[in-house]
């Protein structure tokens, strides 16, 4: 356990005596059908084992092959990030003894990754609208490790596990490593900076369609370095490196608490010492891990199995051809088609809902009435279910039927949500949970006078009341046709109805 | 030490280095075989070296020996090994997985 300090300074305080220095390391698992190296497939969650060959399980005699669609993956991100594509690379051999990779070594990119030296313009929340480019030190390709399971301890990590179960199943599924450089100059936005830069490393690869960047999956991994220098020191304070950042608010209370802790460290007049250090999701903090300075020597050397990639200038030139509208400048088109504020636009971003939204426009609705499903009843049933956005069991296709209903008359706003409810029970498009359940409004004007004239007559006195001008007490009378009708019909036309019979309107 | 290309042909091995090795390697190597595996790593070092001797300065070190480029596979899913016998080779397993002794400690922990 961490041993808090009695009192911590708070990162305001911190800032004006530090400055902070922040820098990141995310790993993106490719969503290719094979690994890296062999045919095997990627598939997650399958059972332990059962996605493995020779090659990786590094047998005797096998040998590896890279997958095209893995180079091109990378080459795409390298160029989404502005990068430079080497124009001749080796892979090399990692060697550790450790038996997550059953080889001995992993197969990565050491001095000659594939892209280097680019840039990522990251918009930081907040009420300043601050952007920050943040620099790209380098984009390299490597394979990902297999699973290791601890017995023996208490808490499945290895302190105290007595043996490792270990499942290859992810060993050689290509991963992505992208390493930014030093950002400085945050200050006590360094936090929400960290964030929002992983935030957008992850809208940026999920436009490409490489990896499906799932965070809680393990499909985006990110280690966090963090230092503190005092204020004018011209030179970088020692950085600790945390690792086991799972989440986006994680990378933000990781840089935090680790700023933090780091500012206590230098008021006591003592050293940050370089480390790493484990992530605790539950706490928010973390505690030390291994120490750099006796860290494993890698004993890197080029891989001597798999011959230098030398990717063509035309080849590459095809692939920077082939790259979406990147998700900054298409957000802000939308932004400025669907007339927006920068707040309003924030939380359509928040929600995850800018795809939806822009489908369900693209569907015949308009901006207004796609936001406010999206951002309204649709994220509320969203949340109560706890799924995501784009999962609540309705679609832009569905939203825009609905809307389209509303809009011509054949449902009420009321009636439109108990469609939904239908739609997202199962029951089929908004057209069909319509017409079985039969709920289309009853607009039907001989029938609506019929159900008008029965309530009048059944509500003497208080058709009185209304002659007598008295048109509040109209709402007895909209309330009998309302049910006479079962709800299926437009209150505010029963009224208007009510009214004009009884010579109140 | 880290990128071996990058540097000319140790001409002999110390005890000490032979030792960080086996730290790294995990193996528990005795003093005598220290002074061995010196002995035997430098004959092997100063095979390897020679190649140095006939290496003019204007050969640039080389990692393969045949000059192709570019070898790639489709992304295309193979067969892969039935589990049992991709377990086949384990000292134990356990529930489908590879069983083996701990071998880190905790500061030492790579994940
Ligand atoms: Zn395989």
């Amino acid at each position: 356990m961490v041993v808090r300090a009695t009192v911590e300074p708070d990162l305001e305080d911190v800032v004006r005596r530090y400055e902070p220095m922040i820098g990141l390391e995310v790993h993106v698992e490719l969503g290719t059908r094979t690994k890296m190296f062999c045919g095997c497939p990627t598939g997650f969650g399958a059972e332990p084992n059962t996605q493995v060959c020779p090659v990786c399980l590094g047998l005797p005699g096998s040998l590896p092959v890279a997958n095209r669609a893995a180079i091109e993956a990378t080459i795409r991100i390298g160029l989404a990030l502005n990068c430079q594509v080497a124009s001749w690379c080796r892979f090399a051999r990692k060697n550790y003894f450790y038996p997550d990779m059953p080889k001995n070594y992993q197969i990565s990119q050491y001095d000659e990754p594939l892209c280097t030296g680019g840039w990522l313009d990251v918009d930081v929340a907040g009420e300043t609208g601050d952007t920050v480019r943040v620099g790209i030190e380098r984009v390299h390709l490597e394979e990902d490790t297999g699973k290791t399971l601890h017995l023996g301890g208490a808490t499945g990590r290895i302190h105290g596990a007595t043996e490792s179960l270990v499942d290859y199943n992810r060993a050689g599924i290509p991963l992505v490593e992208v390493v930014t450089r030093p950002v400085a100059g945050t200050g006590a936005r360094a936090p929400a900076t960290a964030r929002a830069y992983v935030a957008a490393l992850r809208d940026l690869v999920r436009s490409l369609g490489v990896s499906d960047v799932r965070m809680e999956q393990g499909s985006l991994r990110c280690d966090v370095n963090t230092s503190l220098a005092p204020v004018g020191a011209g030179e970088w304070g020692t950085r600790t490196e945390t690792k086991n950042v799972n989440s986006l608010r994680s990378v933000e209370r990781a840089v935090r608490s680790e700023l933090i802790r780091q500012a206590a460290v230098l008021d006591r007049g003592e050293r940050v010492v370089l480390e790493t250090r484990h992530f605790h999701e539950e706490a928010g903090d973390s505690t030390p891990g291994r120490s750099k300075e006796t860290a494993t020597d890698y004993r890197y050397f080029p891989e001597p199995d798999l011959v230098p990639l030398a990717p063509d200038p035309a080849w590459v030139a095809q692939l920077r051809a082939g790259l979406p509208e990147p998700p900054r400048e298409h957000r802000r088109r939308l932004q400025a088609a669907w007339g927006l504020s920068d707040v309003d636009m924030q939380a359509v971003l928040n929600a995850g809902a800018v795809g939806l939204v822009e489908a369900t426009v693209a569907a015949g609705t308009t901006p207004e009435a796609a936001r406010k499903w999206w951002l309204g009843e649709l994220s509320r049933r969203a949340n109560e279910a706890g799924v995501d956005l784009a999962e609540v069991g309705a679609g832009p296709a569905d939203v825009a039927a609905l809307q389209q209903m509303v809009d011509q008359g054949t449902l009420s706003d009321k009636l439109a949500r108990t469609v939904l409810d239908g739609v997202l029970a199962g029951e089929g498009s908004p057209a069909e949970v319509v017409a079985a359940r039969d709920l289309a409004v009853v607009s039907d004007s001989g029938t609506l006078i019929a159900a008008v004239e029965q309530a009048i007559a059944a509500h003497p006195e208080v058709a009185a009341k209304v002659r007598d001008g008295k048109v509040a007490a109209a709402g007895v009378l909209v309330g009998a046709v309302m049910k006479a009708t079962g709800g299926q019909a437009d209150a505010r036309a029963v009224r208007e109805l009510v009214l004009s019979r009884l010579g109140a309107a | 030490m880290s990128h071996q290309t990058d540097r000319p042909p140790a001409a002999g091995i110390s005890r000490a280095e032979v030792a960080h090795l086996a730290r790294l390697a995990r193996l528990a190597v005795t003093e005598a075989e220290l002074d061995t595996f010196a002995g035997q790593l430098d004959v092997i070092l100063q095979a390897v070296a020679r190649v140095g001797e006939v290496a003019a300065g204007d050969i640039p070190p080389t990692s393969h020996a045949v000059p192709l480029t570019n070898v790639l596979r489709e992304d295309e899913p193979i067969q892969c090994l039935p589990r049992d016998e991709a377990l086949a080779g384990a000292p134990d397993t356990v529930e489908g997985r590879f069983r083996v002794p701990r071998i880190l400690s905790d500061e030492e922990d790579p994940g």
